[in-house]
């Protein structure tokens, strides 16, 4: 009986109030409600205005002026618009790789020198370390970062979206400080057994330290997945990636080159705009479930904290 | 950035770890060390070359440079490109701009975050609590070019806001373009983006706060408010005196992507910052050896402005970025 009614509390998610605390008050609690009310709505209601917006007829977005909140007769037309060829399902595709491709050769990179780092027994760590943290107090600039891509002859190619942002030096520290909290004695019984650096690395640390690779990994993929600015600098328009795209089409409302043909002078309708920032938002929706899972484990709180 | 704490946290591992090998087998420690510099290589490489290898590059902001003649080939000016900026009334009204931001956004938005901590802190309900945290910290996550595309669908011409205001017959608001507004709205930006992420480590404050003294104060007659005023701020004080700290440090960086998305539509008078103008005029411009000299003043400048700050952290007994 007790077993069940404990099992029930622990069910329950409302906290008990501690005794000393004073039952709060009907207008405190109607306040409160408000308030958080206002922070959800404030929130949520721009997406479902883009997302009502790209799923109305043109007729009746222009009808209403400009926008549409609940969609009277919900349409996938924009959609199959963008993603038919041209410049949006192009620029996804290199949304994508970028992501992908990027997202792997950095977190490789920040493992290997955060494990470097992580471990006493490093040829010049210190120095290293020194290094790479003057770089977050003393940042290169962007005129001397833009010479130096276009001097090795990187401009116009996708590894100027990737290799200039390689290592995140948060990222890093994070990571170095998550390697560091491994048990010594496992190193220890790993030596002994006669494992080298790499297994180490491989069969131990790296298995460890699942939570704190996803959440790196995924601030990688959100960053090189929302980066517009190397892609405005260093590309030309028909390698850009999405959210190049939506800057010029939508944000600028550029009306220059039709937006699902790239030929014409015609602005895109409010729909298919609308449509593009959907589909450059839900890769976000998608992987932020799982981001928000290790929030929960306290990786980023321990991180931010430190 | 913690360096401190965690070198403390290496010598503590470092003694065990390494006596009893150094003594046992000498020549397998060596390997190791080296594995561990190949393991290190491509993450090193890639420092030296991007950013101390562009480091180096800061010396055109002392010549006139010409592509042409290259780096090294160009002609040393001296101070003349410095000389050229201080005499310049766009790069001054750039910097004003950015002040002007940054005391605006340490005034109206540093208090958000805070405020909705304490609200979410007080939540005893874990599932709404959850729910909204999640709702508050995704648009961290979501692009500047996202987000100033929502806000002009939400408050532009066309936009939802007026749209209501219009069809109740009431004045329609002039916020998307207008040059006026644009710094009241360049903060609400940075509020909708970055207010519930703020929370993060202000929670992490307030779960720190030992709850008997919550318990004690209120045996001793403290309502809710004097609890908060007399256990809360002072248990969470030292935080937020180190965020301000270290945003004052950083006082010269307000959002480049954000202001270069929206200069145009309103204009370099009311949205030139530092890092457009340097933009503008090196990459837009083609005047490189000056726009570098402008991001070189921003550069050291910021540096020296994080040192003064960490350095009155550690008078007032904070921990600092660095040690």
């Amino acid at each position: 009986m007790t077993a069940t009614r404990a099992a029930l509390a622990a069910r329950a998610t409302r906290a008990p109030r501690p005794a000393w605390m004073e039952k709060p008050r009907p207008l405190t609690q109607a306040a409160k409600a408000l308030a958080l009310v206002t922070v959800v709505l404030l929130v949520c209601v721009p997406f479902l205005v883009i997302l009502s917006t790209s799923l109305a007829s043109t007729d009746e977005v222009v009808a209403n002026g400009g926008w549409v909140l609940w969609p009277q007769d919900p349409t996938l037309k924009a959609y199959r618009d963008i993603l038919d060829g041209g410049i949006v399902t192009h620029a996804l595709g290199v949304s994508a790789g970028v992501t992908v491709i990027g997202t792997l050769l950095s977190l490789a990179c920040t493992i290997g020198l955060a494990y470097a780092l992580s471990r006493p027994g490093t040829f010049g760590r210190k120095p290293v370390l020194l290094l790479v943290l003057f770089t977050f107090l003393f940042p290169p600039g962007m005129i001397p970062s833009f010479l130096l891509v276009k001097g090795l002859g990187l401009l116009d190619t996708y590894a100027s979206l990737v290799l200039p942002v390689l290592i995140n030096v948060f990222n890093l520290v994070v990571l170095r400080g998550f390697f560091q909290s491994v048990p010594e004695e496992l190193y220890e019984a790993a030596r002994l057994d006669g494992a080298g650096e790499w297994r180490v690395l491989v069969s131990i640390v790296l298995p460890l330290s699942k939570a704190a690779l996803a959440v790196v990994g995924l601030f990688y993929a959100v960053a090189y997945w929302n980066s517009w600015f190397y892609a405005s600098l260093y590309l030309e328009s028909d390698h850009w990636p999405l959210q190049q795209v939506l800057r010029t089409y939508v944000v600028a409302g550029s009306g220059l080159t039709d937006i699902t043909t790239g030929e014409g002078t015609v602005t895109a309708p409010q729909t298919v705009q609308m449509a593009v920032l959907v589909i450059a938002t839900v890769p976000i929706l998608l992987v932020y479930p799982f981001l928000q899972k290790y929030f929960t484990k306290g990786v980023l709180t321990g991180a931010i904290k430190s | 950035m913690d360096v401190a704490l965690h070198e403390r946290r290496d010598q503590r591992a470092e003694k065990p770890a390494q006596d009893p090998e150094k003594l046992a087998r000498p020549a397998r420690k060596r390997f190791n060390g080296w594995a561990l510099a190949l393991l290190m290589l491509p993450g090193l490489a890639y420092f030296l070359l991007f950013h101390y290898g562009a480091l180096v590059g800061n010396v055109i902001a002392f010549k006139d440079y010409v592509p042409f003649d290259g780096m090294w080939g160009s002609q040393w000016t001296g101070l003349a490109n410095f000389q050229r900026m201080f005499g310049d009334s766009d790069f001054w009204a750039a910097v004003l701009n950015t002040l002007w931001i940054a005391v605006l956004q340490i005034v109206f938005y540093f208090p958000v975050p805070l405020a909705l901590a304490v609200l979410l802190h007080t939540l005893t309900w874990s599932t709404v609590r959850r729910f909204v945290q999640s709702v508050a910290y995704l648009p961290h996550f979501i692009s500047w070019v996202i987000v100033v595309a929502l806000f002009q669908q939400v408050l532009g011409d066309t936009g939802l806001v007026n749209g209501y205001l219009g069809d109740a017959g009431l004045h329609t608001v002039d916020i998307i373009g207008n040059p006026d507004a644009f710094k009241p709205l360049v903060v609400a930006q940075v509020i909708w983006k970055d207010a519930g992420w703020g929370t993060i480590i202000f929670l992490a404050a307030l779960s720190q706060v030992d709850e008997q003294q919550y318990e004690a104060a209120a045996i001793d007659g403290a309502g809710p408010w004097r609890r908060f005023w007399h256990v809360t701020l002072p248990a969470i004080r030292p935080v937020v005196v180190l965020l301000l700290i270290m945003r004052l440090g950083d006082i010269l960086s307000v959002g480049f992507e954000q202001m270069l998305l929206q200069r145009d539509a309103v204009g370099p008078e009311a949205a030139e910052i530092i890092d457009t103008f340097v933009y503008y005029q090196g990459i837009v411009g083609g005047d490189y050896g000056f726009a570098a000299a402008a991001g070189l003043f921003k550069g050291v400048i910021g540096a020296l402005l994080v040192f003064a700050a960490n350095k009155v952290a550690h008078r007032l007994g904070e921990q600092g970025v660095y040690k």
